[in-house]
């Protein structure tokens, strides 16, 4: 299957072994979008490597760029200012909404449900809209920079946050009306890639599939970062770990996103929007892991420094790798029709899988 | 796309301008063992040449009841203990790690592998760090295990004990050679399975690429 098969969301292949219509084995073949980022880091110096990783997740790039500029200014010592911190968190969560977004449109497309699609790119538009009009960008957005932000909230940033958080909550009804009770649905997800909670584990399993698995565990409760301890939320997860659970703590999460924004647009705090980190940043010899909860799991940042302005080395976990690493578990006793809907509910990004 | 304005920051180095080898491999901090016994003493750090000022050195000997109880059941396998910036560094002895990975795994409930890497020090007599970031649900802790191998040395695999290293590794194979003995299935990932050369040692220029290969498959002279 693959690589240019519609349903694998980029250039994935897969090889399937079959036993007539059921697989029985299954070999993803990966590295057609591998642009080598992490060679890349270490011949850029930090702040021009910053709009590259915008590039892996290119469809939750403001999430991807928050985990780099923190990894940053943990190696620098320095901390981005409280107002930086909060508007960070509201734009990544809109990102969270965004990427799910995508996702939900997406697999249901792949299932064979139209309608949601339309329906979901119609909300994706208007925090894209925001992010326009934030710092000029869609999707590759390189919102922040090492230290804070670079640009100052603009003037209706709250409202526009408020309006689509608002109307938001109604659209939810809206998708869960059309996919939650729906029988063609429920039939084409429950009890497909089932993944246990021990071996999404042992497999590193990250983000909503973990959760989906019944485990409680979210790097943004586990170890706030941006300014996440301050707000309210819940982490959602689910039973059986089933393609249906994936579904429905996504939803839940997409819940949880807005009224995390809510809360912060409230009262965000005056001050600067960047730290002193000065224009050349020599972060002392050392290094840092540095993990955040992006959309599709923990994304980490590995950065060795050996104190000049270049990283020695830049490692990039991406959730979307090492997600898909229990592909094969998930999809071995399935039709093939079902791995459309596997490769859909882990939620990948090969620009991201492959860097 | 809309362009941001990119004022504040350097002009972009074209790419065939600085090879990867220009990087100096300043000294790493790590690079020579620690002994653990003395405190933590910023003057016994070599200083790095770039910088005119005194290094800050963050990196200081880690001595806690957790590295007591593993020294006391590994005793020499474990070579290093330190913290840089409240991040927990073990180096263990490269035969040994898969031993200590169980222990670390079972008894100390590590139970998740977060990320595994490694990183080129070419003027190093062992060259090599493999690096594994491990965490743990029941302790909400991470903890970075090392070992040091040299170019033709083998590391062992730690796909028996976390089976999210498998395809970790295999990367760690396709851009810097390392062979993990034990591994079910050690292949290119990323890279084409015919392709030469490791592209993320730091003797492998970023302009560098397998020409041979990119004429045969792609037709053409010059990825580029």
């Amino acid at each position: 299957m693959g690589p240019q098969h519609p349903s694998t969301h980029g250039v994935l292949r897969v090889k399937l072994k079959l036993d007539g219509e059921r697989v029985i084995g299954s070999e993803c073949i990966i590295g057609y979008l591998h642009r080598g980022v992490e060679k890349i880091a270490e011949n850029r110096t930090y702040q021009q490597f910053a709009p590259y990783v915008d590039r892996m997740d290119y469809v939750a790039a403001v999430s991807s760029g928050l985990g780099y500029c923190e990894a940053v200014e943990k190696l620098l010592i320095v901390e981005a200012p409280p107002r930086a911190r909060v508007i960070r968190t509201i734009l990544t969560e809109l990102q969270r909404i965004a990427s799910h977004l995508l996702w939900l449109g997406t697999h249901a497309l792949d299932i064979g449900a139209l309608t949601p699609l339309f329906y979901c790119f119609r909300e994706r538009e208007e925090i894209l809209k925001i992010f326009e009009k934030y710092c000029g960008a869609r999707l590759t957005t390189h919102a922040f920079r090492i230290g804070g932000l670079q640009y100052e909230a603009y003037d209706t940033f709250e409202k526009d946050v408020e309006r689509f958080c608002k109307d938001f909550e109604s659209r939810i009804v809206e998708y869960e009306t059309l996919l939650t009770q729906n029988r063609i649905w429920i039939g084409r997800t429950k009890g497909v890639g089932i993944l246990t909670a021990a071996d999404a584990i042992a497999f590193g399993v990250t983000g909503p599939v973990l959760r989906a698995s019944g485990v409680k565990w979210d790097i943004r409760k586990a170890m706030p970062y941006a300014a996440y301890d301050q707000y309210k939320f819940e982490i959602p997860v689910g039973t059986t770990g089933d393609t249906y659970d994936r579904y429905l703590v996504r939803m839940e999460e997409m819940r949880q996103s807005r009224l995390i924004c809510l809360q912060a647009i409230e009262n965000i705090p005056s001050g600067p929007i960047l730290a002193k980190v000065g224009k050349v940043l020599k972060p002392p010899p050392g290094e840092v892991y540095h993990a955040i909860e992006a959309p599709k799991g923990e994304i980490g940042y590995y950065i060795v420094s050996d104190g000049t302005v270049q990283p020695y080395r830049v490692h990039i976990r991406p959730p979307s790798f090492i997600n898909l690493q229990a592909f094969d578990r998930m999809v071995r006793g399935h039709l093939v029709a079902d791995v459309v809907a596997i490769i859909g509910t882990i939620d990948i990004v090969l620009g991201e899988v492959d860097r | 796309m809309a362009d941001e304005p990119k004022e504040t920051k350097p002009p972009q180095v074209p790419t065939g301008e600085k090879p990867a080898s220009s990087t100096p491999p300043v000294s790493t901090p790590l690079a020579k063992p620690v002994d653990a016994s003395t405190p933590a003493a910023p003057a016994a750090k070599p200083a790095a040449p770039t910088p005119p000022k005194p290094p800050v050195v963050l990196q200081t000997p880690l001595d806690n009841e957790f590295v007591t109880r593993l020294r006391a059941k590994f005793g020499g396998a474990l070579l290093e203990a330190t913290e840089d910036r409240k991040q927990a560094i073990l180096t263990a002895e490269r035969a040994r790690l898969v031993e200590i990975a169980l222990h670390l795994r079972d008894e100390e409930k590590f139970d998740m592998l977060a990320s595994l890497t490694a990183v080129d020090w070419p003027k190093r007599e062992k060259r090599f760090d493999v690096v594994l970031d491990l965490y743990s649900f029941a302790k909400n802790e991470r903890l970075r295990l090392k070992v040091w191998a040299a170019d033709a040395e083998e590391v062992p695999s730690v796909v028996s004990v976390w089976p999210a290293a498998n395809w970790q590794e295999r990367e760690v194979f396709d851009m810097f050679g390392i062979i993990f003995s034990g591994h079910p299935n050690l292949k290119r990932i990323l890279l084409p399975d015919e392709w030469q050369g490791y592209p993320l040692r730091k003797d492998y220029d970023i302009l560098q690429q397998d020409t041979a290969w990119v004429r045969e498959n792609l037709g053409i002279e010059s990825g580029q």
